[in-house]
């Protein structure tokens, strides 16, 4: 596909979106109290992102989320490398590990909030705890799936620990990890709003609840398409880096999720 | 071969089996050969018959359970002074190196020089027609290619002694025949010892001095047969004397192996 038909598709789609959301509104005359209409929604943010507002509540969430989830991403690999190379730590670590991913993180938060206080440490923890685990489960599985032919033959050329790291460890978990990282991120800023739903006084997870205590949806829905918005160039921005240091990998060249 | 009749790997009463979850299985039982010095030793066997294990004893990534291979006389069943180019069954490239530098990775593990070390594989890309591929990544190139480079790799640290387990197994007969000479013709340049493990035993006529026959239950040698056969050149398939020696191989086989 070219790039000119794949942008075209994109566009039509977000067209056809907003279309359908304006005509059911005048369709059905839905009160603006439950859905307002794109523009109503539009209005709203530009005065928010004139105000300031706007910025300052995305700014704490983006914090909260890039640091989770650079928290949890290193973990989720450290971890996930040692567990693959010793069944001992395998053993010692998995009952704590699915606990903690068993474990609902809405259950947690609480407690966080008790132990951390308001601010962004305790949405922090939640954060990187969401965001640890499919990075560690792919770590772990990157490591362990590495062709046992490049395995030997790296014994045969005697590479030193290092070398087996950095020549074939490192480079043939990239694409795993970086699945996990895509998933993670987008984790990562499901973590932070949970953590400021359940008690906050910034970020757009906190503008969703206050604005859900005023009535007021255009608030609502600029935190959510605010959300959306930064979801996506997050996202986008760990897939770049994942392609730029993959050249190579298939899975780059024609899929893109 | 007559320049060099020194006998380098001496293979004796090599066993190996294997524990698994449901007890011991036989890998190889009894195992024994000589490969001399500039000789092509073909291993052909039915699948199981232990010819890949073999092959990984005398690459050191795994012990024998009983027995040892001799390395040029020397009694040391873990000869690691031996040099050898190891290429395997499917070819087993890095894909994240590109063609140039998947060859050259031997050498950089040693911490040998960069620009003498591609250098030497410029020279082998152009042995193996392979020049115009340096900067490609591999999966843009064909099994065959592959499979060239492989054996590029194999032959970077000029190892006296070339392991080849099934390189070319994977692919179709055409281009398998077309590699065989292929390497043939390497070796006229370079010389190397070669060990080759394969299940076809057209290719096992085409490229050895001497074929180990390998048999199943016990996986041992059941046989061995010299080849001898006038130069080897693809016109080499039309020769009746060629399929004489298929022929007569064939026959070892199946005489060893009482279920055909």
């Amino acid at each position: 596909m070219t790039k000119f038909k794949k942008i075209f598709l994109i566009i039509l789609s977000i067209f056809v979106f907003i279309s359908l959301w304006e005509g059911s509104i005048r369709l059905f005359s839905i009160s603006n109290f439950l859905l307002p209409s794109p523009f109503e929604v539009l209005n709203s943010y530009v005065s928010m992102a004139l105000s300031g507002r706007l910025f300052y509540h995305t700014w704490v969430t983006t914090v909260e989320t890039i640091s989770g989830f650079i928290f949890g991403a290193l973990i989720g690999i450290v971890l996930g490398y040692l567990v693959s190379k010793s069944k001992t730590l395998d053993y010692i670590l998995s009952p704590f590990i699915i606990a903690a991913q068993t474990t609902p993180k809405l259950a947690l938060a609480p407690l966080f909030l008790i132990w951390f206080g308001f601010g962004i440490i305790s949405k922090i923890f939640i954060t990187t705890l969401i965001v640890f685990f499919p990075i560690f489960v792919n770590t772990a599985v990157a490591i362990k799936s590495i062709n046992p032919n490049l395995k030997d033959l790296m014994k045969l050329v005697h590479a030193n620990r290092w070398q087996v790291f950095k020549n074939l460890e490192l480079p043939s978990s990239l694409p795993i990890i970086f699945a996990g990282l895509k998933s993670g991120i987008t984790l990562a800023v499901v973590g932070a709003v949970v953590g400021e739903f359940v008690g906050a006084n910034a970020g757009l997870g906190y503008l969703i609840i206050f604005g859900t205590g005023q009535l007021n949806t255009g608030i609502v829905f600029t935190a959510i398409v605010q959300l959306v918005l930064i979801s996506i160039i997050f996202y986008e921005v760990v897939s770049a880096i994942g392609s730029r240091l993959m050249k190579w990998h298939h899975s780059e060249k024609d899929v893109h999720y | 071969m007559t320049s060099s009749q020194k006998i380098i790997y001496k293979v004796e009463n090599l066993t190996k089996t294997f524990e698994t979850a449901r007890g011991k299985v036989d890998g190889l039982s009894n195992i024994s050969f000589d490969v001399k010095t500039g000789e092509t030793v073909v291993l052909v066997g039915p699948s199981g018959c232990g010819k890949s294990t073999l092959l990984r004893i005398f690459a050191h990534l795994i012990e024998p359970t009983k027995g040892k291979i001799i390395f040029k006389g020397k009694n040391d069943s873990h000869p690691k002074n031996s040099k050898f180019g190891y290429i395997f069954q499917r070819s087993t490239l890095m894909p994240w190196r590109t063609i140039i530098d998947n060859i050259v990775l031997p050498l950089e593990m040693k911490g040998e020089d960069k620009k003498t070390t591609y250098e030497k594989a410029k020279k082998l890309l152009k042995l193996l027609n392979l020049e115009k591929f340096e900067h490609y990544f591999p999966i843009d190139l064909s099994g065959g290619m592959r499979q060239r480079v492989a054996i590029a790799r194999g032959l970077i640290s000029d190892p006296p002694v070339l392991l080849m387990d099934e390189p070319f197994s994977a692919l179709d007969e055409i281009m398998r025949q077309k590699l065989d000479f292929e390497l043939l013709n390497i070796k006229k340049k370079t010389n190397n010892t070669i060990i080759f493990v394969t299940h076809s035993i057209l290719e096992a006529v085409i490229l050895a001095d001497k074929i180990i026959i390998m048999g199943l239950n016990p996986n041992t040698v059941i046989g061995e047969k010299i080849i001898k056969l006038p130069e080897r050149t693809p016109e080499l398939l039309i020769n009746p004397i060629f399929f004489k020696n298929v022929a007569e191989t064939r026959k070892i086989l199946e005489k060893g192996l009482k279920f055909i």
